[in-house]
């Protein structure tokens, strides 16, 4: 079968890639498009680590097609940092030790930067429910839970 | 928050040890840098795809794989032909005994698969579709046999037999039957029947446990490339590239210095990842097809054919006096193995009583093989299970007494000179302190309100060491680069860094610690039994010791002054003796600069058998709330008290009280492998196997106890395991004190507990 042009935007550069009509976002960011740091972790929407947002709406990439980000903007974990300046969620996970393998860290990332621009002001029980679409199964979420409270507080202050 | 207990005074204090630094590996893996199992990418690259068995349990009488052969685009089809069959023989590896013929036949099934899932053949192509394509043109004639899933079932008489030449090991005189009885163990001290005899109170009771999966949320994947002279290279997430290395060696039957293994970063383990399934396969189809080929499971797959830890089945007999002391304490314990012998049956057994100091033990398992994937390592193996067991019995006595269960074991606490039921006394161990804490802590004290319960538990594991290498490089500026070879699970190049940095008295960012290929330092054991920043302390304190050594000497040279007048500290050189003073200090910088004049590059090298392990303990308290209308169990809070000799890093180490107590949350509540009568598991995905997500637990609070482990160059015990060993007991005693009822089957779902529930209130 024939590839299927696409047309987007990824982390705020222009891209075209082709890929297969069955092919994943994810796959296409992983493989075609060499982006590995979105992870996969189950390929049916139930770990989060494949975490992106597409027209700043929070998906998980695995249950996206590729072709379906024509004409949308793609941002991805290696859009957060801003040149040699971590985003303020990057430092405070090192800082809280929120990591530990770091294999869904990019997601929860993502999906933390989704939470705090439509959020600034979390209670601990919104930050939980909003993450429970990212499996941890190394940190029991503890440092993961402080480091986004922490990274809001201080958002907050500045 | 956390707090930190000292009950023992450190040597002089430290400058990094007990501070926490940022991880240095920190940035990458915040920023998608990070490359794991899956990440790399080669030219000419292939993709590699399973075929897995749809049986549980069936003959293979034919595999046809002509039609996949000729599919345009598939490079590469292998079976279990293309691989020489091992001789049965038990060789040390990972944390478990390793039988080669059996990890043969769970890589790649030869004349039966003996489990959904087991791998058949495997293709590699220029894509994934169409390799997925060619794996559906490989015609497989299998002969469907009975099969046998729960571990009850399968030693009863008639059962079906996995391995028609398996006989039970450990018993006497040998069976002359092939069973599915593995082994029986046992390991005993007194007399039990004297010690029951003296008990006022006995309590026996059974429990039933499932199978649980570590269900680290980076599938298993590699990337392997052979070239035309066979040699061959390896990009894989595990926890031992070095152990990675030796099995694919045996089973590819190739030379190990042909061999080199890159550890990626490693998305978890937990123990599962401390055996081969994909690798030898990718080397084998690199090999046949002269290209790079990359492997990565699906979800469903590393639940499917990946190894779980034992469901199992126990009696446990207790007895104690009035006044609270244990007189003896009996254990029957039945593991399953899954589809090969050796679960950890035989760890399970010797940590059931470890907690206790007790005169009368006996303890009996056996490894018992279903048609379900192989078991691997789960965080202190086989532990959790039996321990599970014992402490929630401890409590029933404990509340029988009308004693409180803190003091109950207190009272019976394993401690310095304890001698446990396998063997060995006890030399400072630090459970009787995790236990003052809890009894002080402030959560053991504070009121619980309705439908609530609080429960308490003890845990022990035995915490490992094993061979290590280690190289320090002094680099031209004075930097250090520090090469182990344990893969970084989980921060363990921030504390070894760490380590490094004391060693020489230098700044911590002067450390540039990275994980070296298999080619790049001696053999190393894998990151797993608790061992890794045991081991490398040892290894990097030694290294680090012989480049001060040196450093020492040429700093003699560059003075003219007899090596033995010059000593080191904060990271100089300096004059001593009757030189003191009489020269300024030489930075290592210094020292690095003039190596060319004075005798060349400087390094450390440390190649260690680590010895000196030290035993771990922890209490855990847990608050629990139960919903009398859906059966369903909330955790309020959770507090874990362990001893971790010394926290290097503190954070680190309560990361692992912490996600240690979420998996045994995970285990104690949810988890589960669930089959149908077919021998199907009807459970392989997240959303169906529901580990806890964020919205499911507290915080988590820990104290860190410090109880120096006499063994160690800084106190270091070893702390990943003992966490996920208190849970599931802590939990089943809080769930009965809010309840009444005691459950003696794990999880504790809400379908099982509303159904006692009802049936407590005679619905």
């Amino acid at each position: 079968m024939a590839k299927i042009h696409v047309t987007t935007e990824i982390n705020g550069d222009p891209v075209e890639f082709l890929c297969e009509p069955e092919q994943t976002l994810l796959d296409v960011l992983r493989d075609e498009l060499y982006l590995t740091g979105s992870k996969e972790g189950c390929g049916s929407g139930d770990c989060g680590a494949c975490s992106v947002t597409l027209d700043g709406r929070l998906v998980c990439s695995c249950l996206v097609l590729g072709a379906e980000a024509e004409g949308k903007r793609v941002e991805t974990i290696e859009g957060m940092a801003d040149g040699d300046r971590l985003h303020p969620l990057q430092q405070k996970f090192l800082e809280h030790a929120a990591l530990q393998c770091g294999v869904c860290t990019p997601g929860f990332l993502v999906a933390a930067k989704a939470l705090l621009e439509k959020n600034p002001d979390p209670s601990e029980t919104e930050v939980r429910y909003w993450l429970a679409g990212n499996l941890c199964r190394c940190t029991g979420y503890d440092k993961i839970v402080r480091a986004v409270l922490d990274t809001a507080s201080d958002m907050r202050g500045s | 928050m956390a707090t930190a207990l000292k009950f023992d005074k450190p040597e002089g204090d430290y400058q990094w040890i007990g501070t926490r630094p940022l991880r240095p590996d920190g940035v990458d893996k915040v920023t998608g840098r990070a490359k794991f199992g899956a990440d790399m990418a080669l030219p000419d690259m292939l993709v590699g795809k399973v075929l897995r068995s749809p049986h549980p349990h069936a003959r293979i009488k034919k595999i046809d794989t002509s039609k996949a052969e000729a599919l345009p685009g598939v490079k590469a089809v292998v079976t279990a032909v293309d691989f020489k069959e091992l001789p049965h023989e038990l060789s040390l590896a990972g944390e478990m005994p390793i039988n080669y013929r059996d990890v043969g036949r769970n890589v790649m099934a030869r004349d039966k698969a003996l489990y959904e899932g087991h791998a058949v053949a495997a293709v590699a192509a220029t894509s994934a579709s169409i390799a997925r394509k060619a794996l559906k043109l490989i015609e497989v004639d299998y002969e469907v046999l009975p099969h046998v899933i729960e571990v009850m079932d399968a030693v009863k008489d008639g059962a079906p037999i996995l391995h028609e030449d398996l006989i039970t090991v450990g018993v006497e005189p040998a069976p002359t039957k092939a069973s599915n009885v593995a082994k029986r163990v046992e390991f005993a001290i007194g007399d039990i029947d004297k010690g029951f005899a003296e008990a006022d109170v006995v309590v026996e009771r059974t429990f039933d446990t499932k199978p649980v999966h570590q269900a680290y949320i980076e599938p298993h994947a590699c990337v392997a490339s052979v070239s035309e002279d066979g040699q061959a290279e390896l990009f894989v997430s595990t926890q031992g590239h070095f152990i990675v290395r030796a099995h694919c060696a045996k089973l590819l039957g190739m030379d190990i210095a042909k061999i080199r293994v890159t550890a990626a970063e490693i998305g978890g383990g937990f123990g599962g990842k401390t055996v081969v399934y994909l690798e030898p396969v990718a080397l084998m189809l690199s090999k046949k097809a002269c290209r790079p080929v990359k492997m990565q499971m699906s979800r469903e797959e590393v639940f499917k054919a990946t190894g779980p830890t034992s469901g199992a089945h126990m009696r446990i007999k207790i007895g104690a006096t009035r006044d609270g002391r244990i007189t003896a304490g009996e254990a029957e314990l039945y593991y399953q193995a899954g589809a090969f012998p050796g679960g950890p049956i035989g760890p399970g057994a010797m940590c059931a009583f470890a907690p206790y100091d007790l005169e009368n033990v006996k303890t009996v398992g056996f490894d018992i093989v279903t048609n379900r994937p192989k078991v691997a390592a789960y965080r202190a193996p086989g532990a959790p299970i039996s321990e599970y067991a014992v402490e929630s019995v401890v409590d029933e006595i404990a509340k029988t007494l009308e004693i409180d269960p803190v003091e109950l074991r207190l009272k019976n606490a394993a401690k310095e000179g304890t001698r446990t039921a396998y063997g060995p006394k006890f030399g400072k161990v630090g459970l009787v302190q995790t236990l003052e804490a809890a009894k002080a802590h402030e959560h053991y004290n504070t009121p619980l309100g309705p439908n609530q319960g609080r429960g308490v538990a003890s845990g022990f594991w035995f915490n490992i060491g094993g061979e290590t290498s280690a190289t320090i490089n002094i680099n031209d500026d004075g930097t250090i680069t520090l090469i182990q070879g344990t893969p970084d699970i989980g921060g363990s190049r921030a504390s070894n860094a760490m380590m490094a940095a004391e060693a020489f008295g230098i700044d911590y960012d002067k450390v540039r610690p990275i994980v070296g290929d298999t080619s790049a330092l001696g053999f190393t054991f894998l990151t797993g039994g608790s061992r890794a920043t045991l081991a490398n302390g040892v290894t990097t304190r030694e290294a680090a010791n012989n480049a001060i050594t040196e450093m020492c000497k040429r700093a003699a040279k560059m003075w003219e002054i007899p090596e033995d007048a010059v000593k080191w500290e904060n990271g100089h050189a300096l004059p001593a003796g009757d030189n003191a003073g009489k020269f300024e200090p030489l930075s290592m910088a210094q020292i690095a600069k003039m190596a060319p004049k004075t005798g060349g590059p400087i390094a450390g090298h440390a190649h260690i058998n680590v010895q000196g392990a030290g035993p771990s303990f922890g209490t855990h308290i847990v608050d629990v709330e139960v919903d009398k209308e859906t059966g369903k169990v909330d955790i309020l809070r959770y507090t874990v008290i362990q001893d971790a000799g010394r926290a290097v890093h503190p954070s680190y180490v309560e990361g692992q009280y912490q996600g240690g107590a979420v998996q045994g949350i995970g285990w104690a509540l949810n988890e589960e492998y669930i089959y149908g009568e077919d021998g199907k598991l009807q459970n392989a995905g997240f959303l169906d196997y529901r580990i806890p997500v964020a919205s499911d637990v507290p915080m988590i609070d820990t104290v860190i106890v410090e109880c120096t482990n006499p063994s160690h160059p800084y106190g270091v015990r070893g702390v990943g395991e003992t966490p996920i060993v208190p849970p599931m007991a802590a939990i089943s005693n809080a769930i009965e004190q809010a309840t009444g009822i005691r459950f003696t089957e794990l999880p504790m779902s809400p379908p099982k507990v509303l159904k006692a529930l009802d049936e407590a209130n005679g619905g």
